[in-house]
């Protein structure tokens, strides 16, 4: 009986060593970044080679952070990707509840063809449709209110629009609500009508304000990918002022500055994230969990 | 509880139980139409927009494909047959992509999936700590892969922290590689970075497979005084089939798609030896303006994304 709880306590020694291993990789990285950035770059390359590296000490301060504001339109950056971001999520979270709301809780006819159709569409990656899309988009119409004419311009290239609207409507929360409706009881929409209440209300104020989680779950899912999206804005985007930071930053990168100030504009964009994850972690983990399980 | 009635508000009302049906049967047919009418109302702005920029590109994109289209051109598009697939499957520079994506997939799936299980199994007890362990680990997926991708460039340098590191645990025996400029280590200095900055995602996955395992079944196993390997083997392994499937269909297919950190590293080299399906797709539509071009790599692709969900699906189904 002693032997085996001795052995008992060993085993999860270890296994609380292994813990701690794959912590400590995980960790390093980023903790090297943030580190980094607050050391000129001799420091840096003297630091590497000992503990030192991973440790805010020597010669600190925050000159890197101001040198990425001096030599770029950083600000202009971050404020374009939480602006794209942020109307991307609103919007996204307001369309894709509403025609989940009409596919779960209304009796549409033909309703379950349009809910096959928005689901078969998960297949396709965005890879594949990235090029073709690029193309489309440019041979959109634009149209743009100058004084009092209305100007038509060919081609949404080169504009805010072209980063947020086609990623507003999503299959996946759409199909996250849809799932989420399906738990509420009918017998609150089925109140609400007898009151007097029509189907917007209904969704305004019984179906959408018990909804809390799978809004969370879409927002964070519509916010993730747009923080941080490389490939479509690299492809659409050239201006300088339109610029998201994922972008901005590689721009950054190629203009040969110290790694200090790469690390700096790295930690820039990527604390924040980080900050909203901790702060968020539960609902944020769970929200990836429910959408892995999509089978 | 007071039995006075308070005056109604709209949230509460709603919430009450429904009282006896009123008598609404002639309105019948209007209350119909509207139904109708609001529904597809509301259904119409997302369905719109899908079919705008997701269906439309999609059967775009299948079309393109066999034109001559580039993206800004004066020329009228024209249709060309299957040129852009014969130039694709005559180029070395594309079966060098696809060879570079296997090369990737082959040693990312069995070594992520692993190594996430791994970490799922760590964290799935009760213990002190779980939340600040569970939070470590998926902090790499919360950074953008072109953070990941400039600071790993930063440490896989000749003189970076990669290689102090390699000298300073080998006693200065090893000297590391040049990483990133050598043939011969530029796809496995990709794949240690990619498995890095992923693993923490499909380890929420396992999480969420071994959760839904019931504990009686442990419990029942314990009772039979089955070892802890027995337990995985016989409890854990089966309770997880569907996950297993799931999860290696999102890794081959996230493996093949492999380009952000090709773009930000490496730009395909040195000599070819990182490029990618999606890379070349990317370079030839966007840099070259060969949409065309471009469109048929993208359909190659999705046939070689539909075929290997399709096979894995047939694989983890036919096995029970």
């Amino acid at each position: 009986m002693k032997e085996t709880l001795k052995s008992k306590s060993l085993s999860s020694a270890g296994t609380m060593a292994v813990r701690i291993l794959f912590a400590v990789v995980a960790a390093f990285p980023l903790v090297f970044m943030v580190v980094s950035s607050l050391k000129p770059d001799q420091q840096i390359f003297g630091d590497m080679s000992s503990v030192a590296a991973f440790l805010p000490i020597g010669n600190i301060s925050f000159d890197n952070y101001g040198a990425v504001f001096d030599r770029v339109p950083a600000a202009r950056f971050l404020i374009n990707s939480i602006g794209i971001s942020a109307v991307t999520v609103v919007l996204g979270i307001f369309i894709n509840s509403l025609c989940a709301f009409a596919l779960s809780r209304m009796e549409v006819r033909g309703k379950r063809i349009v809910f096959t159709a928005i689901l078969a569409t998960l297949i396709v990656p965005f890879q594949t449709l990235a090029l073709p899309l690029v193309w489309w988009v440019n041979q959109l119409p634009y149209f743009e209110l100058n004084g009092f004419s209305l100007e038509i311009s060919k081609g949404w290239l080169d504009t805010y629009q072209v980063q947020i609207i086609p990623f507003i409507a999503n299959a996946f929360s759409i199909y996250l609500y849809h799932q989420y409706f399906e738990s509420i009881p009918k017998e609150l929409d089925e109140a609400a009508r007898i009151d007097g209440a029509g189907w917007f209300k209904i969704y305004r104020l019984v179906v959408m304000p018990l909804a809390g989680p799978a809004t969370a779950t879409v927002a964070i899912l519509t916010f993730l990918p747009a923080w941080n999206s490389y490939l479509w804005p690299l492809m659409v985007v050239q201006s300088e002022e339109l610029r998201p930071v994922m972008i901005g930053i590689q721009y950054f990168f190629q203009l040969n500055v110290s790694w200090g100030e790469v690390m700096a504009y790295a930690s820039l964009i990527t604390v924040p994230v980080v900050v909203l994850f901790i702060a968020f972690q539960r609902s944020f983990i769970n929200s990836i969990a429910s959408s892995g399980v999509k089978g | 509880m007071t039995t006075t009635h308070l005056p109604p508000t709209p949230g509460r009302r709603v919430a009450a139980p429904a009282p006896a049906a009123p008598p609404s049967k002639p309105h019948r047919r209007p209350r119909y139409l509207r139904e109708q009418f609001s529904g597809w109302a509301m259904i119409a702005p997302a369905a719109v927009l899908l079919l705008a920029f997701v269906f439309l590109p999609a059967i775009l994109g299948f079309g393109l494909a066999f034109t001559n289209a580039r993206l800004v051109s004066p020329r009228p598009v024209e249709f060309v047959g299957t040129d852009n697939f014969v130039r694709l499957f005559t180029d070395p520079t594309f079966w060098r992509a696809l060879l570079n994506v296997s090369y990737f997939a082959v040693v990312v799936v069995p070594v992520q999936s692993g190594l996430a299980l791994a970490m799922a199994l760590l964290i799935n007890k009760k213990f002190r700590g779980v939340n600040f362990f569970r939070t470590l680990y998926f902090l790499p997926v919360v950074t953008s892969m072109v953070v990941v991708s400039l600071l790993w460039l930063f440490m896989y340098r000749k003189d970076g922290l990669i290689n102090e590191f390699l000298s300073a645990a080998s006693f200065g025996l090893i000297d590391g590689p040049d990483w990133l400029n050598d043939p011969a280590t530029s796809m496995p200095a990709i794949i240690i970075l990619s498995i890095w900055q992923a693993a923490g995602f499909h380890m929420i996955i396992w999480l969420a497979g071994l959760q839904s395992i019931s504990g009686e079944l442990y419990e029942a196993a314990q009772l039979d005084g089955a070892s802890r390997w027995h337990q995985f083997r016989y409890v854990t392994w089966p309770g997880l089939k569907h996950t297993r499937t799931l999860i290696l269909v999102t890794i081959t297919i996230q493996a093949l798609g492999l380009f952000d950190q090709v773009s930000v590293m490496t730009q395909g080299g040195p000599l070819d030896s990182t490029t990618t399906i999606i890379f070349e797709a990317v370079r030839s539509g966007f840099k070259q303006q060969e949409t065309s071009y471009a469109s048929a790599i993208s359909l190659v692709f999705f046939v070689l994304v539909l075929l290997i969900s399709a096979v894995q699906r047939y694989l983890t189904r036919e096995k029970d």
